[in-house]
């Protein structure tokens, strides 16, 4: 194993180097940005977290007893903006990835630190505006925004919140362009491409996402906005227009924005399962191109979500098949994993547990994505809960999941404690069985032709409501599991044992430094000289197969 | 009681299909799932640190692997593409030889008219084994019409008509939700499609006839809102084209192009004459768009489509009573597909 210079922890870190709300809210340092960024993340998720609780009680019973149809209209809604707009799309990238791609990368800061903090603010400002919404009446039309009931019909509050993501979007732009530079020109001498860790693949993946993506849906929501205002007729069939333009436009964007939730996640599970077992990643070239190959073909299956929208039937043909054909980068990862595990030396800590929990759930969630892009299937699944289940386990089981994971890997460095191994572990066992029984009967229950979106259900058919029961159950064990981190986490910032600069002994350039790292990352610029994941020596290396040894890569 | 089965009812030509390839694609995921569900767990297992300090041999990776693994999946979705591709052009096939229903939705509630005049709201009698073709509009938002029992479903949407079309095949009372959210009462669109023996349906028909039929209705309003001065009185046209015979039929326009006169076209062309004037005339005509409903569209689409008398094969008038044709026997439909 390489030999590294590692400095004694400096007496000052980038966590108290300077005290004050002040030092705070100006600061450039990407590290307190990302904690920024945890802190407001956090926040929304937890708002998103109470409208999931109300909506999972609310089905308990067929008819509509807890709340009025108009307020769970608002309900789900806000459950869908929120999560999606504000947790889901932020989360990974702009809390992680912020502290971490200057720090893999040998870097002492993102290329552009005050655009950094600015999206920061501008997601602060659509997340006022947005609260704003929903504080004064809420929005009802759904997370997807379908005219021409957004634009003309419902009496709730589109524009304020159309504003508020749109707002939104420049936020992502922003972190987007700010890696794609850094990644571009930051890295530290002798970090190739090829030497760059997974996680700062994927989010080079998602950044072109980001940036070439979200002006889309920043212009249809404007589109919507004015058609609200001025009626100016883009959208309405009287006035020449089409409704289903808007659900082109919408998820030109929006189908690639899941690969914007699921992407990172993926390089933190890369990430997690080559240092817990103590192996370089099985096909490394592989996983890092799928995700380039995901971020291409994600822009060209948005019509899958129009099989049954009055799309032609031969575009759906088409998006159909490539719909199939995206499905195989995540297969070529999925099966990179598994193999990395191949004769590892694999450690059952916190974040490896969420990582296997995560090939587990997103197995599943990608498979049952191929009910919904055979198009024989999609008609009688689509707008069921057979896809609030599908997007859930791979929103939820694989991006949250991922997400807890990196975060208990990572938060050693970043609040320079360890958090309590026992509560950590209990508490991932926990999140895993509350989520696959708050899921799971909901792929049933789509399969029977429970449509989502709905507020009560016929009384007459039992095995729903014995299906949503179940799933509410699984809810509550779900929520439970998600709020012991919340509250060790906390808790350990102050209580928990001291870390050390690389508690996890492993060779990648974040835990070559102190924990927490000093403002400037690395006392002196690193030099790289070896792969990603390089636990042994590249001469110790064993070739499967019965192929003749590649040479072992550009390095 | 069928209600306690964690599966839905099957009961149209289709949804058998339909489930076939449903089970087909529960088998791919269960192998894929359980494939690597075990080789994780044995790797963990087997694979688990047993010392603190050990480090593992790396290893490379292996281009035979990654072959192999890309292209079995691809060839297995390629397999479930065609057959879903196959099923899905059965669903959307225009049906032929169906008994026409006229469907409104509006928030939130479905209107139904038959052929034969027959109204009914949130309820649709039809007979079992006729293939029923679903003629589709809304007045406001996107709905969507959505029967789980015949595992189909299609959105209406603003500013034309859709349709779906099923054969069922089981007597009984189906439920029928609205799939696309529409607003407050969205969960509350929903209703029964009511399946019934030919003869049974019959005597549900002339129980509940009084209504005049969506084609007099449309006859009726081809009068009053003044199409007679330039269409004539028996449609042999005038300042206007004829449009006797005109549904189905190839028009050509005054840009040379010509589009088959289907009932989208005639909607266009009736809320919007100008889009597209058949060759020959001048754009003479005023729009009706925002002056007649969308039952009322309806209804005079359906009169024109009754102009065209060479078209036996609607039953627009009644329904063959019980004379089950070869045609309208259960399994004709998925057959016909090819």
């Amino acid at each position: 194993m390489e030999e590294f210079e590692i400095p004694k922890p400096p007496r000052t870190n980038y966590l108290n180097a300077e005290f004050g709300l002040k030092s705070w809210l100006l600061t450039k340092d990407h590290k307190r940005i990302g904690l920024l960024y945890l802190g407001a993340v956090s926040f929304f998720f937890f708002i998103g977290s109470i409208y999931a609780m109300m909506i999972r009680l609310e089905l308990l019973t067929p008819q509509g007893d807890l709340m009025q149809s108009s307020t769970y209209n608002k309900t789900f809604t806000q459950h869908g903006i929120i999560m999606v707009f504000f947790f889901l799309i932020p989360s990974i990238p702009a809390t992680l990835g912020n502290f971490l791609i200057p720090m893999m990368i040998g870097a002492k800061d993102l290329a552009f630190p005050r655009l950094n903090l600015l999206s920061w603010y501008i997601y602060m400002i659509a997340g006022v505006i947005t609260i704003y919404a929903l504080l004064a009446g809420g929005v009802d039309t759904g997370w997807t925004f379908y005219v021409p009931y957004s634009t003309t019909f419902s009496n709730s509050y589109v524009i304020a919140t159309g504003v508020g993501i749109f707002i939104n979007g420049f936020s992502s732009i922003l972190t987007g362009l700010n890696f794609i530079v850094t990644i571009h020109t930051m890295r530290a001498p002798g970090m190739t491409w090829y030497r760059l860790p997974l996680f700062v693949w994927s989010h080079y993946a998602t950044s072109l996402i980001m940036v070439l993506g979200t002006p889309v849906v920043a212009i249809t929501l404007l589109l919507v906005v004015l058609e609200r205002l001025a009626h100016i007729g883009i959208f309405d069939p009287a006035a020449g227009g089409d409704p289903v333009l808007f659900q082109h436009l919408f998820w030109f964007y929006s189908h690639p924005a899941v690969y914007i939730m699921v992407l990172p996640a993926m390089g933190v599970v890369s990430e997690l399962i080559a240092n817990f077992s103590r192996k370089n990643i099985f096909g490394y070239k592989f996983v890092a191109y799928s995700s380039l190959a995901i971020a291409v073909l994600g822009f060209l299956v948005w019509g899958h979500h129009l099989f049954v929208a009055s799309q032609s039937v031969y575009a759906g043909m088409i998006f159909s098949f490539l719909s199939f054909a995206v499905a195989i980068p995540s297969a070529i990862k999925t099966f990179n994993w598994t193999a990395t595990l191949y004769k590892g030396s694999i450690s059952y800590d916190t974040p490896m547990l969420y990582a296997l929990g995560f090939i587990g759930l997103f197995t599943i969630g990608g498979m049952t994505g191929l009910f919904l892009a055979s198009l024989g299937t999609d008609v009688h699944v689509s707008d069921t809960y057979f896809i609030v289940a599908h997007f859930h386990y791979i929103m939820v089981g694989g991006t949250l999941l991922a997400y807890l994971g990196g975060l208990h890997y990572w938060w050693p460095k970043i609040s320079g404690r360890m958090y309590p191994e026992g509560w950590a572990r209990f508490s991932a066992l926990v999140v895993f069985v509350g989520f696959n029984l708050t899921f799971s009967p909901q792929f049933i229950l789509g399969y029977m032709g429970m449509p989502r979106r709905y507020h009560t259900y016929p009384a007459e058919l039992v095995s729903w409501q014995v299906l949503h029961v179940l799933s509410t159950a699984g809810a509550s064990i779900l929520g439970f599991g998600l709020l012991i981190p919340m509250i060790y986490l906390v808790w350990s910032m102050r209580y928990g044992r001291i870390a050390e600069a690389n508690p996890w002994n492993l060779p990648g350039l974040e835990w070559q430094t102190a924990s927490p790292p000093p403002t400037e990352n690395f006392l002196v610029t690193p030099i790289v000289t070896h792969e990603a994941y390089e636990f042994a020596p590249p001469e110790h290396k064993e070739v499967v197969g019965k192929f003749e040894r590649q040479q072992p890569a550009e390095t | 009681m069928q209600s306690w089965l964690p599966f839905p009812e099957s009961a149209s030509t289709l949804s058998g299909e339909v489930d076939a390839l449903y089970f087909y694609l529960c088998g791919v995921t269960a192998f894929f799932t359980l494939l690597i569900y075990a080789v994780v767990i044995y790797f963990v297992i087997r694979y688990r640190r047993r010392n603190p300090s050990e480090i593992p041999r790396p290893i490379e990776g292996s281009m035979k692997l990654e072959t192999l693994w890309s292209v079995i999946p691809l060839l297995i979705a390629m397999t479930i593409f065609v057959w879903g591709t196959r099923v899905y052009f059965a669903q959307f096939r225009p049906a032929k030889n169906a008994l026409e229903v006229y469907v409104v939705g509006k928030q939130w509630m479905w209107k139904f008219q038959h052929a034969t005049g027959q109204r009914e709201i949130n309820e649709l009698h039809v007979p079992v084994g006729q293939r029923v073709k679903l003629i589709m509009a809304t007045e406001d938002v996107i709905h969507d019409v959505y029967i789980p029992a015949f595992r189909i479903k299609n959105d209406v949407v603003p500013g034309k008509y859709t349709t779906e079309w099923f054969e069922a095949t089981k007597p009984g009372r189906y439920n029928f939700f609205c799939a696309e959210y529409c607003g407050m009462n969205h969960s509350g669109m929903r209703g029964y499609i009511i399946v019934m023996e030919p003869t049974e349906y019959e005597n549900w028909l002339t129980g509940n006839a009084g209504g005049a039929s969506p084609a007099a209705a449309g006859r009726g309003l081809y009068e009053s809102l003044g199409c007679v001065s330039c269409h004539g009185a028996n449609a042999e046209g005038g300042r206007g084209p004829a449009l006797m015979g005109v549904y189905g039929s190839k028009a050509v326009l005054n840009g040379g192009q010509s589009v088959t006169a289907d009932e989208g076209y005639l909607r266009e062309s009736i809320l919007n004459p100008q889009a597209k004037v058949v060759t020959g005339f001048g754009p003479i005509m005023p729009a009706f768009q925002g002056q007649i409903s969308e039952e009322q569209l309806l209804q005079v689409v359906a009169y024109l489509k009754s102009l065209s008398t060479a078209k036996p094969e609607t039953p627009t008038a009644k329904p063959p009573p019980a004379s089950s044709q070869p045609s309208a026997t259960p399994k004709a439909s998925p057959s016909s597909r090819r």
